[in-house]
């Protein structure tokens, strides 16, 4: 079937199966950034944006998608909040293997946008469903709490 | 693996029931959260995203639901940050993440009754009704014990009325799925609604404590009622015994928070 995605503000008219879930088609379309991870809806390293909230892309069906935007870090790449929080992320060294941070980035930018001054513990809530196996989270925390702090 | 044949957006509530009702193997997809970790066969999925189930109104003094409504939307909605002292937006918050909740409706989480489903015990502690299609307005408890297959939420009813309301949990980390959970709520007529989940089968009415809470004061022995008018079962999430030792310390929990 057919469905029709703006992914980054661009519109694309895309050939699915009915049984495919939105993260699968995504990296089919090359838009690497969305990783593949527990595949479960657990990790959140699928994690894009639709119609600006964050969602799990391994547990939306492509079908479902339809008529939708789709934001991924590609499509924030020149946007100047993507840039102040991956180098909050850059500077506190809460990016060793750089696997989990396109989905928590994501999530971040979304925080930011929903939240009005949150208290560390609305953070950790808020981004409770972003797994990261390397560090244990305390750079992570660091560098989203210098940027909540600091205008972008 | 999942494996739909054909994908099928509804324009209203009556087509869908409808193609419900008259394509073999149709099933109406919640929002396809969780689905993957199942494996069946689907021959017509059918999505309400655009058949008008979609909002959070007033009503009656009665907060009403679409069915198609997912977790996000209602956890940011107003009507539902004021109701019940806040206490029912943070055990909306309490469900797995940001990013499931804003994909997970109301009626795809009410309608498979699951065991392990928080929000059903926290429901269940209100005065909720369910309307379906095809049977009807009733109270949620009934739906719970039926055995309707085929039909389809079109909105679930809270009754909007001066309750306080807890929920309460266990769960190895914050998240994870509770390996019980417990929802207490009471109103000015010291009338109390118990509810007991993830036993691990889907939550009930504790009737027993309710009935005695009503004429006594003793919340401990309450908390016990309640705990042990229920049955108790072991998975991977925690053993029969566990669920029994922790049950009336949660019931406890939660009536002392709505008595403050």
């Amino acid at each position: 079937m057919k469905i029709a995605l703006t992914i980054n503000n661009v519109k694309k008219e895309v050939e699915i199966s009915p049984s495919e879930f939105l993260l699968d088609v995504l990296r089919r379309l090359d838009y690497m950034s969305v990783k593949k991870g527990c595949d479960t809806g657990t990790c959140g390293v699928c994690t894009v944006l639709m119609d600006g909230k964050p969602v799990l892309s391994c547990s939306v069906l492509a079908a479902s998608a339809d008529g939708h935007e789709i934001t991924t870090i590609e499509g924030l790449s020149e946007d100047p909040e993507f840039k102040a929080i991956s180098n909050a992320l850059l500077e506190e060294g809460a990016d060793q293997c750089g696997f989990c941070s396109p989905g928590l980035i994501l999530n971040v930018y979304a925080m930011k946008k929903e939240l009005k001054n949150p208290s560390e513990e609305d953070m950790k809530k808020y981004l409770v469903g972003n797994l990261c196996r390397c560090t244990g989270y305390v750079p992570q925390m660091r560098a989203i709490k210098k940027y909540f702090e600091v205008k972008a | 693996m999942i494996e739909i044949k054909e994908y099928y957006r509804a324009k209203s509530v009556e087509e869908a029931y409808e193609k419900l009702m008259n394509v073999e193997g149709a099933e109406i997809i919640g929002s396809g959260a969780f689905m993957r970790l199942s494996s069946r066969k689907i021959n017509l999925a059918i999505d309400l995203q655009e058949a008008g189930l979609n909002y959070v109104k007033i009503e009656n003094n009665e907060i009403r639901i679409g069915g198609a409504t997912t977790l996000g939307e209602i956890e940011k909605n107003e009507i539902i940050k004021e109701s019940f002292n806040g206490e029912l937006v943070k055990a909306l918050q309490a469900i797995w993440s940001v990013q499931l909740r804003n994909i997970a409706t109301i009626g795809g989480t009410v309608f498979p009754r699951l065991g392990f489903s928080d929000l059903i015990t926290v429901l269940l502690a209100l005065n909720t009704d369910i309307v379906l299609y095809n049977n009807g307005r009733m109270p949620l408890e009934v739906f719970l014990e039926e055995k309707i297959r085929k039909d389809i939420i079109v909105e679930l009813i809270i009754k909007k009325e001066n309750r306080k309301l807890s929920f309460q949990y266990m769960r190895n980390s914050f998240y994870d799925f509770s390996i019980l959970n417990a929802a207490v709520s009471v109103d000015e007529n010291k009338d109390f609604r118990i509810a007991i989940g993830a036993r691990p089968g889907v939550a009930s009415l504790a009737k027993k404590a309710m009935g005695y809470l009503k004429e006594n004061d003793d919340i401990e022995e309450g908390a016990k009622i309640a705990a042990e008018e229920m049955t108790y079962g072991s998975n991977i999430k925690g053993s029969k015994e566990y669920r029994e030792m922790i049950a009336p310390v949660l019931v406890r929990r939660g009536l002392e928070e709505v008595l403050k």
